[in-house]
C-alpha cells in the first residue's frame, strides 16, 4: 500500500476500496467464507445454511428526498442478504452518535428505521449505542448487521454467473447517487429527483421461487455503481461481458442532472436496484416478472454474458460505437470546464 | 432530453461517419484541443467508428493537465496555512504535487472544501468569517469570467476573508505557440466549444491564417464532434484551411462580450508556465492591482516554487501530442487513477484517464 493514510477515495466503493479489502483486511483477516467477497457471507450450520453480513452507514446529509440514513440502514443490509438469494430473518443496529445531534432528529431516525423494518418484515433483534464528543464523528454513524436463511439449492453467487447469461437491470440507476450528489451540492434540479432506497427481498423472492437454478448472481449496484459491479462480476466470474448504453434505464432528470455536473451514471449508486444474471432460456420469463413487481416496473435487459476475456465488460454506446467499462477509481468529481 | 439525445442518434451518427470514411482517404491528423472533446470521444465509443486513418490527437485543453507542478505544491502548501480553508473543484484535489496532493493535505488537518462554483466558495467564506478561504482559480475563458463575477460580488458584500489564487490560463497564445512547433504536423484543430463561446469563433482566424490551419469549433456531443470532423476533413481535401463553427447553437463570431469585459476588468494577462510547454507570454491571467485585496498570491505572499516534473512522467509531451498515453512507461503502471503520477491520470478531462477508464485494450 503506497499511500501511507486512510483517504476519502478508499471509501468510495472502487478500486482504491477493493485495494484496501485486499491488500489489508484478507491479508489479516481472509479465510474462506470472507474471502469470496460476497455481499454477504453463507455458512453451514449442520442444519441448513445461513447468510450474515454487516454494513455501515455515513451518509451526509443524514436525511435526503426519498430516504433517510434510517431506512438506507435497514435496506442496505436486507439487500445484502437478498443477492445471496437468501430470506432475511433479523437485523442488529449499531448507533454511533455525535455529541450535539437533537434528539428530535434522532427520534426521526429511530422511527424511519422502525417503519422501514416493519415494512420489510425484518425486525431489529439486538443493538447499540456509543456517543462520541462533539467533531469526532458527524452527526450519526449507523451499523447494521442482517442474518438470513438461504434456502436449499440455492447458489446464487458472483461466480456463478457463465457466458450467455442474459443481465437484467431491476430498474433505473444513479437515483441515490445523484439525489446525494445534488444535495451536497446545494444544487436543485427541476423535476423529482429522490433516493430510490428500498428493501429488495420479497422482489428477489418471487424471481428466485418461480425461476429456481436459473438465477445465477444477483448484485446491488451501490457505491461505485453498475459499471463497478459488473467488472467485479465479470472479474470474480472470469467472463466477459457486453453492455448495450441504450438498454440501461435512466430517469430524464437523473440523466440531466449527470450532464450538468459531468458525471457518468454508470459509476453512481442506487440503493433499491439490482442486475440479474439469468440463463438465457428463462431471461424473458424473468424480466416479466420483475415488471410485474413495484420494485422492477422499470426492468430492463442490458446485456449478455461472453466468454471473455475475463474480466473485460464492453459497452455498445448509444450512438453506435463500443468502449471498455472500468471499475471506478477516485470518487466521482465533477467537471471544471 | 432535449438537445440531448438527438445528438446521440445511432442512425445519424452512422450515416456520418460513413461520409467521414468517404472524405478521410489518405491519413490525417486532426487535434481535439479540449478534454472534454476527448472525453466525450472515448466516452461515446467515436473511436470505433471513425476511419482508421483519421489520428486525433490530444492537445493542451484540460485545466488541472497543464497546470504546472510548482503551483500545484504552492496550492499544498497554502492548504497547510493554519485557519485557511481551500476551496477547490473536485478535479484538484488528488492531483499530485512533489509530495502528496491537496487529498493527503486534508488528511493530515488541512481544510479542503469541494465547490461546484467559485460563488460557492464565496458562500463558504461568508459561513467561515474566522478562516481565509482560498480558491485556486484553475480553467480557461469559460471559468475566468465566473470567478471575475465573483470577485466583483466578494467586493459589494465586503468580504475580507475571500481570495482568488488564480492559475487561469487563454487559449489563443497557447495555440499560437503549440502551432508554431513544426513537428506536431496538425491539419486541423477540433476547436474547445466552450471556450469559443466566449472567446468567439474570430479568435481563431489568426491560427488559421498564419499556419495554414482548418480550424472547426466542435460541440460535445457524438454528433456534433462527428460534423466537426467532417468539415476538417472536407477542408482537408479541398486544401483550405478556413475557420468554420460547427457548433452554432452555442458560439457567435464575436463571442460572449459581457463575459469577455468581465475578464479584462477583474484580470490581466500574465507570461504563464504550462506544463510541457515552458512559459507562453501573455498566456495567463492575473487579478489587476485594484483587486488585489482578493488576491491570495498578494495577501498571502506566495512564491511559487520550481517544482521538478515526476520522473518519467510524460504528461508535458501528451499534452502537446508528441506522444500517447500508452506510449509513456508509466501508464497504467506506476500511475493508474488510483495512484496518479501525473496530473493527466487525474482530470476526469485528462488523456490518460481518459485513455485508462475507456480505451485500454479494445480497438474496433
Amino acid at each position: 500500500m503506497k499511500n501511507k493514510t486512510i483517504l476519502l477515495d478508499h471509501g468510495s466503493g472502487g478500486l482504491a476500496g477493493q485495494e484496501l479489502i485486499s491488500g489489508l483486511f484478507l491479508k489479516h483477516l481472509g479465510n474462506p467464507v470472507l474471502s469470496v467477497l460476497e455481499d454477504s457471507a453463507v455458512i453451514e450450520t449442520g442444519v441448513g445454511r445461513l447468510a450474515f453480513t454487516t454494513d455501515s452507514f455515513v451518509v451526509d446529509p443524514v436525511f435526503f428526498p426519498g430516504g433517510d440514513i434510517g431506512s438506507l440502514a435497514v435496506h442496505g443490509t436486507i439487500n445484502d442478504l437478498a443477492m445471496r438469494g437468501a430470506r432475511p430473518l433479523c437485523l442488529s443496529l449499531g448507533m454511533i452518535l455525535e455529541e450535539g445531534l437533537s434528539l428530535a432528529d434522532l427520534e426521526l431516525i429511530v422511527i424511519s428505521i422502525k417503519e422501514s423494518s416493519e415494512k420489510a418484515g425484518v425486525p431489529v433483534v439486538t443493538g447499540d449505542t456509543k456517543v462520541v464528543p462533539k467533531g469526532k464523528g458527524d452527526k450519526v454513524f449507523i451499523n447494521t448487521s442482517g442474518i438470513g436463511t438461504v434456502p436449499d439449492r440455492v447458489t446464487i453467487s458472483a461466480g456463478e454467473a457463465r457466458p450467455g447469461d442474459i443481465i437484467l437491470l431491476s430498474g433505473t440507476i444513479a437515483d441515490h447517487g445523484v439525489t446525494i450528489l445534488t444535495r451536497r451540492a446545494g444544487i436543485s434540479i427541476k423535476g423529482d429527483l429522490k433516493s430510490d432506497t428500498m428493501a429488495l427481498h420479497r422482489f428477489v423472492q418471487a424471481l428466485v421461487e418461480a425461476l429456481p437454478g436459473t438465477i445465477h448472481t444477483l448484485r446491488d449496484p451501490t457505491r461505485g455503481g453498475m459499471a463497478t459491479a459488473l467488472c467485479e462480476i465479470a472479474k470474480t466470474a472470469e467472463v466477459g461481458m457486453e453492455i448495450e448504453e441504450s438498454g440501461i434505464p435512466i430517469r430524464p432528470e437523473v440523466e440531466a442532472a449527470c450532464e450538468l455536473l459531468g458525471l457518468d451514471p454508470l459509476y453512481l449508486a442506487s440503493e433499491g436496484k439490482c442486475l440479474a444474471f439469468v440463463a438465457p432460456d428463462r431471461s424473458r420469463r424473468a424480466l416479466d416478472i420483475m415488471r410485474s413487481q413495484p420494485e422492477g416496473k422499470d426492468a430492463s435487459i442490458i446485456g449478455v454474458v461472453t466468454k471473455g476475456p475475463a474480466g473485460r465488460v464492453v459497452l455498445k454506446t448509444a450512438v453506435g460505437g463500443a468502449r471498455m467499462v472500468e471499475s471506478l477509481s477516485g470518487e466521482p468529481l465533477p467537471r471544471i470546464c | 432530453m432535449k438537445y440531448l439525445h438527438e445528438f446521440r442518434d445511432k442512425g445519424l451518427a452512422s450515416s456520418l461517419a460513413a461520409e467521414l470514411e468517404q472524405l478521410v482517404d489518405g491519413p490525417v491528423r486532426f487535434m481535439e484541443v479540449c478534454g472534454t472533446h476527448t472525453m466525450a470521444v472515448f466516452r461515446h465509443g467515436l473511436r470505433s467508428i471513425l476511419p482508421e486513418d483519421l489520428y486525433l490527437i490530444s492537445g493542451p485543453g484540460c485545466p488541472v493537465c497543464v497546470t504546472s507542478a510548482g503551483y500545484i505544491d504552492a496550492f499544498i502548501n497554502v492548504a497547510l496555512i493554519p485557519r485557511v480553508t481551500i476551496a477547490t473543484f473536485g478535479d484538484m484535489v488528488r492531483v499530485p504535487g512533489t509530495s502528496g496532493s491537496l487529498a493527503h493535505a486534508g488528511a493530515r488537518g488541512a481544510r479542503i472544501e469541494v465547490v461546484y462554483s467559485p460563488m460557492d466558495a464565496l458562500d463558504l467564506a461568508d459561513q467561515r468569517p474566522k478562516d481565509l478561504v482560498v480558491f485556486p482559480a484553475i480553467g480557461f475563458e469559460t471559468t475566468a469570467p465566473g470567478v471575475a463575477a465573483t470577485i466583483l460580488e466578494a467586493r459589494r458584500r465586503k468580504r475580507e476573508n475571500f481570495t482568488v489564487f488564480s492559475a487561469h490560463k487563454v487559449m489563443p497564445p497557447a495555440l499560437d505557440a503549440l502551432m508554431s512547433n513544426q513537428r506536431l504536423k496538425i491539419q486541423g484543430l477540433l476547436c474547445p466549444g466552450h471556450v469559443s463561446t466566449i472567446i468567439g469563433a474570430k479568435a481563431y482566424k489568426p491560427l488559421a491564417e498564419q499556419y495554414n490551419l482548418s480550424c472547426v469549433i466542435a460541440g460535445f456531443e457524438p454528433i456534433d464532434i462527428l460534423q466537426a470532423l467532417i468539415l476538417l476533413a472536407r477542408q482537408a481535401v479541398e486544401s483550405r484551411a478556413e475557420v468554420e463553427n460547427a457548433y452554432p447553437r452555442a458560439v457567435s463570431w464575436e463571442g460572449n462580450d459581457r463575459a469577455q469585459g468581465l475578464i479584462s476588468k477583474v484580470f490581466e494577462p500574465v507570461d504563464a508556465e504550462w506544463r510541457g510547454m515552458g512559459i507562453i507570454p501573455g498566456s495567463g491571467l492575473a487579478l489587476r492591482p485594484e483587486f488585489s485585496e482578493f488576491d491570495a498570491l498578494e495577501r498571502l505572499d506566495i512564491k511559487i516554487p520550481k517544482a521538478p516534473e515526476p520522473k518519467g512522467c510524460r504528461c508535458g509531451e501528451i499534452l502537446i501530442g508528441r506522444c500517447l498515453p500508452p506510449d509513456c512507461s508509466l501508464f497504467a503502471k506506476g500511475c493508474t487513477p488510483l495512484e496518479p503520477i501525473g496530473p493527466c491520470m487525474v482530470s476526469t478531462e485528462g488523456t490518460c484517464a481518459a485513455y485508462y477508464r475507456y480505451g485500454r485494450s479494445f480497438s474496433s
